[in-house]
């Protein structure tokens, strides 16, 4: 096989990186200028760390940033539990009622634009606060189920995705030695998914971390999320605070999805290495 | 392993239990408010929390009534705002979809047939920018775009123009900042489907005197017919309702079904309405995900 490309693609692939990246680039060099009009560069008192200081002295977006970080934790956990049991029965269970069903649901959410997904959750829980009383009024738990919904189907489709490329020999060994299926899902199928359950973990995370309407929606007085909070100030225009917001963002996403890679590439090498 | 075959007398089995709790939350959280919205969207508006009428009433002693009220809907067809905001967010999300396709297919090609080691570089820098908030990327555009933002200073510095330029708040930034959320969405389930790809196909037509425009045209393009696809309703359907973009790059006068959505709610609390909205919006999206899952189901099924 030949890698050569041709000049064409090669300067298609520079614009479309340079489209992608240019955007994240700028709010990371204006975070260091010392300007309130933010893209106007003063080179006489820039770089600076002065936003950085001012960010860590507001306490609106701390707390909003430790209600996010909370709702996102208990999402990640919720849904890796919800979506690995969902993923695994797809890929594992070739026949059971409701197959389709539950293989529609975890697709839906995926595409289902969000205006849909917030506006349809709140109803539902008004509904039911008039019906059984719970949920009473509306908050960090509201806001967590709503997550976890459209959370569970990408951990879905990242352990089924998984499990298809695994064939399952290994599994019906253990069996035919005698393991009881729940030993056999703990002890054989768990470590063979667990990249695709750390994948699915930090997604749910950061669609968590990330998410404005469906949070806006679902949450009740008292409960903003940090999006809710950048939202609300990205609207009436740009702040230098949140350009030091996203340069945090980006550092620590880059840091993590970096780490990650070079863990599973790693791990990719020593099973080969095993073999 | 007693009690396992006392409870399948009752048709409870592990492997039940297993889904039957995905299952049943999907049901509750998801399918259920469906239901509800339903529901709602044939309701009176009424000044209360909740600010809706209920659908059944007692009238009189012994009898209930149904009040189904399709009002709401007649209200949608007779204000041209609706119609006008159905039909321009079907051609945004058209429009930008089309754009993803342009840049988006060069680069999953251009991926695809890169060493393996650049691939995975590559795919890096394409899915970095997908874990980053969204919010605060479409932000990044409002830095670039407005009148004394990076864009205009760079072009008057050089001497291109000599007033800044109106890009932030019209359709052009509205179409970037769509283009520019969704553009990995498009890239990389092309890049997985062209991943797949057996290049001597092309090499066996070049050989026989194909030229490489005429190769791509009559072999590559049809056989990533189903990554198209796959890529362009994960673009085209979540775009159809997007609130977050025309809300903070469109201006006022970006009209799209999604912030109609939200204003219905937020700003006029008619439940009812946007509960109306949300269901046409629904019943014109439904046929593209089921597409799009068939298109997934035939992926999946030539991967084995």
């Amino acid at each position: 096989m030949n890698y050569k490309s041709s000049y064409f693609i090669i300067t298609c692939l520079a614009f479309g990186f340079a489209f992608l990246y240019i955007p994240i680039l700028s709010m990371v060099v204006f975070s260091f200028n010392a300007s309130k009009l933010v893209t106007v560069w003063d080179s006489a008192h820039s770089p600076t760390l002065k936003w950085y200081y001012a960010l860590l002295g507001n306490d609106e977006i701390l707390d909003a940033a430790w209600i996010s970080l909370k709702v996102a934790v208990i999402n990640a956990s919720g849904s890796v539990i919800l979506g690995t049991l969902a993923g695994f029965g797809l890929a594992r269970f070739s026949q059971f009622r409701g197959r389709f069903t539950l293989n529609a649901m975890t697709t839906a959410p995926l595409v289902m634009p969000e205006v849909i997904t917030g506006l349809s959750l709140l109803l539902l829980f008004v509904a039911l606060e008039q019906l059984i009383g719970w949920p009473a009024g509306r908050g960090i738990t509201t806001m967590t189920i709503g997550h976890m919904t459209f959370s569970m189907a990408y951990v879905t489709v990242i352990v089924n995705s998984r499990l298809a490329t695994f064939d399952t020999a290994l599994e019906e060994a253990a069996m035919d030695l005698g393991a009881r299926p729940l030993k056999v899902f703990f002890v054989i199928t768990m470590p063979i998914i667990f990249p695709a359950i750390l994948s699915g973990w930090l997604l749910a995370f950061t669609l968590s971390w990330d998410d404005l309407v469906i949070s806006s929606f679902t949450s009740g007085p008292g409960s903003s999320t940090l999006p809710m909070v950048v939202f609300s100030k990205v609207r009436l225009g740009v702040s230098p605070e949140i350009n030091v917001l996203a340069t945090i963002t980006i550092t620590v996403v880059t840091l993590m999805i970096v780490g990650v890679s070079l863990w599973m590439a790693r791990r990719a090498k020593l099973d080969k290495a095993a073999d | 392993m007693k009690t396992a075959a006392y409870l399948r007398r009752f048709g409870i089995s592990g492997r039940g239990l297993v889904v039957a709790l995905p299952y049943l939350w999907l049901l509750l959280f998801f399918v259920v408010p469906f239901v509800i919205v339903l529901k709602i969207s044939f309701s009176d508006i009424d000044l209360a929390i909740p600010p809706y009428k209920p659908l059944l009433e007692w009238v009189g002693k012994n009898s209930l009534a149904i009040k189904v009220d399709f009002n709401n809907y007649a209200f949608l067809f007779t204000d041209r705002l609706y119609i006008n905001a159905f039909l321009n967010s079907i051609k945004v999300a058209f429009i930008s979809t089309v754009l993803c396709a342009l840049v988006g297919y060069p680069m999953a090609y251009g991926i695809a047939r890169s060493k393996p080691a650049t691939r995975n570089l590559l795919l890096l820098l394409v899915i970095l920018p997908f874990w980053t908030s969204l919010l605060l990327r479409v932000y990044a555009w409002i830095g670039l775009l407005k009148a004394n933002g990076v864009i205009n200073n760079v072009l008057i510095w050089m001497g291109v123009i000599n007033e800044p330029l109106t890009l932030l708040y019209t359709p052009f930034a509205m179409y970037v900042g769509i283009v520019y959320s969704y553009l990995p969405f498009f890239i990389l389930p092309m890049y997985a489907n062209l991943e797949k790809m057996d290049w001597q196909l092309l090499e066996a037509a070049e050989d026989l005197g194909c030229r490489p425009w005429q190769a791509f045209y009559k072999i590559t393009l049809p056989l990533s017919r189903n990554g198209i696809l796959a890529g362009s309703m994960l673009v085209f359907i979540p775009a159809v309702g997007e609130f977050v973009i025309p809300a903070l790059l469109g201006g006022p006068n970006a009209l799209m079904i999604g912030r109609v959505l939200w204003d219905e709610f937020f700003s006029n609390r008619a439940w009812p309405v946007a509960s109306a909205v949300a269901i046409l919006l629904l019943i014109l999206l439904v046929p593209f995900m089921m597409w799009y899952q068939s298109v997934q189901a035939r992926e999946s099924a030539g991967a084995r």
